[in-house]
């Protein structure tokens, strides 16, 4: 029997994603016209707080909650943004949702607009899936031509425009403020906060930003209601989520699963379990910026109260499946080569705390390191951690961080080596 | 406004909302480290050095960019507040060249000084710098970048407070960088060689070129006759560098140490400054009166010059053709100077002490020739000056008064206030209204054109004509000005526009740390020399008059324009992108 | 006003520029969009970057500073300052391909066209780079070509495979 479902992908290879009749054949717009003729603001933020659905980006803050704030904020021109800069490598979920199911996501980006009070939506895309360009612009298009978009939608006095915004490869503009400035014409540095983008973002105007598993989710609550969701999952962690399952498993792809399901029935039942039968070594959970854990999390449930219990995140919902093949320093110098890649180099911390700590792996990697390296690097992870300008400094140690609590044998014996 | 209640390392505090924790502290005598920002910017909260803890708050909060709330309870020296400081120091020290003993900014420097407040020692991090090469090709800056700790606040000077937008952060994570597009040596760029990059950079990644080498040499040569003109604004700036009290008036003193430097004689561009307002008073009355281009812009900064040439070379008629004072005693200098006291112009070796770092860049125009010699050997700034006394020994402080030499000591207060902004419009005021009415000038104080406000205006009845004029500093406020001439909208008939915010005395080659605070105290200063002086007025200069009797013959003359006038040109190296495209 | 001397241009031609001139005009002109607009100047560039020529073109059409084109064009992976080949392929580098072997990939694409990483062939029709992850994690190890992305790249049959395709011409740009 297979443990994956189907709620927030239900039309998953069910329709033609070029083409909204194909869309509308399959109840397609219906949740925008059931929200913006029938539902108040109020009640669509009550929907989505009943799901008690948490942001699929990875900082899962409650949806509900964002939605409530978003709408309370006074102004008369607001703006909705779609992350879809997926950026944590091993996730390619929100990749799935773009290119098999557009017209849900659109769906969830009107309703937002509808529920905050937005006239303009963005769609901020990354470079990397400029394939995906031509199909949610034609999604676009259609949606606008049929009346869903544009001017006093469905006769309503709701109008709301989308606009589709391409990345240029810069895994930092999946931060917020980053994004923003990037959808601006700038290069993607975080902002100061104060101010909150929620109260002064896009263009100083009050933004929401969501990601596109949120979005398709909250059309999905609005057409089916949530208690086919609710139904599914933990009391903590109600519902599904939509996996990115790959690494030295047999079975890669992506997979919506209900909460409460361990991690070792996610790998070894839905991904088939690891290549080869090899032995696990460890996994990554959330992307880059998440932890690792050793196969001992393997009964773990996968809900964000037991796995933060571990020591591990949702995050991004990607679930990194490494053999024994692969040295756990190798693991983590190929993290680090990433955020080496991946900082904006504006704060101190952060660029130099990445370039010192590379430094100290390369040494571990090479048998070379020094007497109190291992220190050296945990300090300045620390130092990383607590004082970056934003997000990715602060998580970017968060796996060597972990890897040294959970194989200290196998950092000991290379600064052996290299002593 | 509300105030707010807080505690800072538990002294009870009350300040304004909107006060930053670092702001705060200050008033309870408490010093939070800091390396990016400045008083005069805006927060960039980029270097991290400024964390503290904030009780409630799980994270650490940077102070300079966290307002404070009622209630908050801040702690500025907790283990851990010091660990994260200390750490973030390491960092920024193990990527940044620590030749320390080499650097000009050695013993002056806000690294530096952060280092040795945390004892900071060797540490296991690798210190090879990862950098650019360096940037020294021009005449006025060097940038370092092996010394460069990113903290962005040379790129707000050229960006927001000059609006030059050559400089720039660039690239990410270890490459990032703090560079001119396409990493371009300056010289190629639209750089005005301004230097208020040099003066709020907190580390020597950029300084003035040094020249004084070039100087002592110059002394030491038997065969030179070496003289010095110091600028306006250099007399109410030096002191700084001898930890006198800011806005200190130095003159005598500075001539004194000069002269102990070996100077063969010491004159005053205050001088220049009131021949200035003879020939650029005379061509504002030839272009109103002969239906000239107007609005005149001043031409005595050039910083400006090198941005009008730059960007908005079509409106390189509306500057007037004097040279700068400091061109102007050149000229002089490597000519009737030199005839009069029978020295070959080249032989005569000639030096300026400006508050300037784009007055190098003017020196070696090659428009700024007489007699076959460059008009000025050498420039040096205000820092550079004050690096010679500190070579030579000299006790600044406690030297006694000295007077500039003649025949160009005598400077009028007008002349004086040419440090200011506003200086030369009201230098020129003066001179102009007398001359076309015949009158005297009922005050001498055009309030109007005085003071921090980065655009002014004023307006005076000449003979029934109201004449229009504008004043700007800093060339962000200039851009607006220029904005309203090309659109053939510009009302006045007079503009003059310092590149510098505050004008000369916040100049790029001014003692470091010349924050807002200070170039105010050095206006009032300059005002105050200004009003203590007998002569006011540059056309009541008897040594002027002398000059025009015995050499120049009348302003605008035959010799005027060959001596004390110039011509301009835009910038080379630019792309014809219309000629591609015709 | 003295003429001066100006600079010659290496890269931009009226022809060029009428094509920019499009792009931008496109993009309403919208400085906003000035992340769009340089994608897309730089796939009709030949050898895929925009030189200094061009950036200063579109800074002065529309009138943005150089040096904020610049901070763009140089903090965007997907941007480059530095002349690369008709075909640029993108090695993925991140954690997903490394486990599953794209050191096998990379030896194998380095020895089939005899060049390093950030480095073209002689004749100016490939460049490879490695690249962070581009979200082909589930037919990992992968690459992309020109932005195309081709998976389960573990033979040495199957790379050749498709590099065959652009040899052979049957892939487009």
């Amino acid at each position: 029997m297979t443990k994956t479902v189907s709620f927030i992908t239900e039309n998953f290879d069910k329709y033609d994603p070029n083409s909204i009749d194909s869309y509308l054949n399959i109840n397609g717009f219906t949740a925008v016209r059931k929200a913006i003729t029938t539902l108040s603001s109020g009640e669509i933020i009550n929907i989505a707080k009943s799901a008690t659905i948490k942001g699929r980006g990875g900082a899962a803050y409650d949806t509900g909650r964002k939605w409530g704030q978003a709408a309370a904020v006074q102004g008369d021109n607001k703006v909705v943004i779609c992350n879809a800069d997926e950026g944590e490598p091993c996730t390619f979920k929100d990749r799935s949702i773009l290119s098999k199911d557009p017209f849900r996501l659109i769906e969830g980006m009107i309703i937002a607009g509808y529920t905050v009070g937005a006239q303009n939506g963005y769609i901020y895309l990354r470079e990397e899936y400029r394939h995906l360009k031509s199909l949610i612009k034609n999604a676009i298009k259609e949606t606008m031509e049929k009346g869903f978009l544009g001017k006093n939608i469905l006769g309503t006095n709701f109008s709301f425009h989308i606009h589709l915004h391409s990345g240029a490869g810069a895994y930092v503009c999946g931060e917020g403020s980053t994004l923003i400035e990037s959808i601006e014409g700038k290069s993607g540095r975080p902002r100061i906060k104060p101010p909150y983008i929620k109260e002064c973002g896009l263009f100083q105007l009050p933004t929401l930003v969501n990601n596109v598993e949120t979005l398709a989710a909250v059309t999905a609550f609005i057409q089916n209601g949530t208690d086919d969701y609710i139904k599914y999952g933990t009391k903590l962690s109600p519902g599904t989520k939509i996996i990115s399952l790959a690494g030295n498993v047999n079975k890669p792809g992506t997979y919506e699963i209900p909460f409460g399901i361990t991690l070792r029935e996610i790998i070894y039942d839905i991904g088939g379990g690891v290549v080869d039968n090899n032995k696990l070594k460890l996994c990554q959970l959330g992307g880059a910026s998440g932890t690792i854990g050793s196969d001992s999390i393997l009964d773990t449930p996968y809900t964000y109260e037991d796995l933060e219990k571990v020591g591990l995140i949702v995050g991004s919902g990607g679930i990194l499946v490494v053999d024994d093949r692969t040295r756990v320093i190798d693991f983590v110098k190929s993290i680090q080569d990433f955020f080496i890649h991946e900082s904006c180099g504006k704060c101190t911390p952060c660029r130099e705390g990445n370039r010192q700590i590379a430094k100290i792996i390369d040494r571990f990697v090479q048998g070379t390191s020094g007497v109190n390296d291992l220190d050296t690097a945990e300090r300045f992870a620390n130092i990383m951690k607590n004082c970056s300008f934003c997000g990715l400094g602060e998580t970017a140690q968060n796996v060597l961080l972990s890897a040294i609590k959970i194989f200290p044998d196998e950092f000991k014996r290379l600064e052996a080596v290299g002593k | 406004m509300k105030n707010i209640k807080i505690k800072v390392d538990n002294i009870n505090l009350i300040v304004p909302e909107g006060t930053t924790i670092l702001e705060a502290a200050r008033k309870a005598n408490i010093s939070i480290p800091h390396l990016c920002y400045h008083p005069d910017q805006a927060i960039k909260a980029n270097c991290r050095l400024c964390v503290v803890e904030v009780a409630g708050s799980r994270k650490l909060t940077p102070a300079c960019s966290s307002y404070v709330f009622e209630g908050m309870e801040v702690e500025t020296n907790t283990k851990k507040v010091r660990d994260m400081q200390k750490g973030v120091l390491e960092l920024i020290l193990a990527n940044h060249d620590q030749d320390c003993l080499k650097c000009l900014r050695n013993g002056n420097c806000e690294l530096q000084a952060l280092c040795q407040r945390f004892n900071i020692s060797k540490t296991n991090l690798e210190d090879s710098v990862d950098a650019l090469p360096m940037d020294n090709t021009n005449p006025s800056l060097v940038r370092d970048s092996a010394k460069c700790i990113k903290c962005n606040r040379c790129v707000d000077a050229c960006q927001k407070g000059q609006e030059v937008h050559v400089l720039t952060h660039s690239h990410r994570s270890i490459h990032y960088n703090i560079t001119p597009a396409y990493e371009m040596p300056l010289e190629q760029t639209f750089c005005v060689f301004c230097g208020q990059c040099a003066a709020v950079c907190p580390v020597g990644a950029i300084v003035e070129k040094d020249d004084t080498s070039k100087v002592w040499d110059a002394i030491y040569d038997k065969n030179k006759h070496v003289i010095v003109q110091v600028a306006p604004a250099v007399r109410v700036a030096l002191g700084d560098a001898f930890n006198l009290e800011k806005g200190s008036i130095i003159t005598g003193k500075m001539v004194a140490a000069l002269r102990r430097l070996g100077f063969s004689k010491i004159f005053d561009t205050n001088f220049t400054a009131d021949l200035t307002i003879m020939e650029e008073g005379s061509e504002l009355i030839d272009r109103i009166t002969n239906d000239g281009v107007l609005p005149m812009i001043t031409s005595c900064s050039p910083g400006w010059i090198n941005f009008i040439e730059g960007r908005y070379d079509h409106l390189l008629d509306n500057l007037s053709s004097c040279k700068s004072p400091q061109q102007m005693f050149g000229a002089l200098s490597k000519s009737y100077y030199a005839e009069i006291n029978d020295i070959k112009p080249k032989d005569v070796f000639t030096v300026s002490i400006m508050p300037c770092t784009a007055k190098k860049y003017e020196a070696q125009r090659p428009e700024m020739v007489t007699n076959g010699v460059k008009e000025v050997d050498v420039v040096l700034t205000t820092r550079e000056l004050a690096r010679m006394i500190q070579s030579a020994g000299i006790e600044f402080d406690g030297l006694e008064e000295d007077q500039f030499d003649n025949p160009f000591g005598i400077g009028t207060g007008a002349g004086a206030i040419f440090g200011a902004t506003g200086g030369v419009m009201e230098a020129a005021l003066r001179t102009v209204y007398e001359v076309l009415t015949g009158k005297g000038l009922p005050t001498l104080k055009f309030s109007d054109v005085r003071g921090l406000d980065g655009f002014k205006e004023s307006s005076i009845d000449i003979n029934g004509l109201e004449v229009k004029v504008a004043v700007v500093h800093g060339l962000g406020n200039a851009k607006l000005l220029l904005k309203q001439i090309e659109r053939g909208e510009s009302p006045y008939a007079f503009i003059e526009v310092m590149a510098c915010p505050g004008g000369c005395i916040g100049g790029g080659g001014q003692p470091i740390q010349s924050t807002m605070d200070v170039k105010a105290k050095r206006i009032e200063s300059i005002y105050k020399i200004d009003e203590d002086l007998p002569l006011r007025k540059s056309h009541k200069n008897p040594s002027i008059t002398e000059l025009y009797e015995r050499y120049l013959g009348e302003p605008l003359g035959e010799k005027s324009h060959e001596l004390l006038h110039t011509h301009y040109h835009s910038r080379d190296m630019k792309y014809n992108f219309e000629e591609l495209l015709k | 006003m003295n003429s001066t001397k100006t600079k010659s241009f290496e890269v931009l031609t009226k022809d060029l520029a009428c094509k920019i001139d499009t792009i931008i005009n496109n993009f309403g002109s919208n400085s906003t969009r000035l992340v769009g607009i340089l994608l897309d100047i730089q796939d009709i560039i030949p050898k895929q970057y925009i030189p200094r020529e061009v950036a200063t073109y579109v800074s002065e059409k529309m009138n943005i500073p150089l040096s904020k084109v610049y901070d763009v064009i140089s903090f965007y992976g997907a941007l480059c300052d530095i002349p690369r080949a008709d075909y640029v392929i993108q090695l993925c580098d991140s954690v997903v391909c490394k486990v599953t072997g794209n050191s096998f990939l990379q030896d194998t694409i380095t020895t089939l066209l005899g060049i390093k990483e950030n480095e073209s062939t002689s004749d100016g029709k490939y460049w490879i780079e490695s690249t962070p992850c581009f979200g082909a994690c589930d037919i990992s190890p992968a690459m992309r070509i020109n932005g195309k992305v081709y998976g389960h790249l573990t033979t040495s049959e199957s790379v050749k495979a498709v590099l065959d395709k652009y040899n052979e011409g049957s892939v487009m740009v």
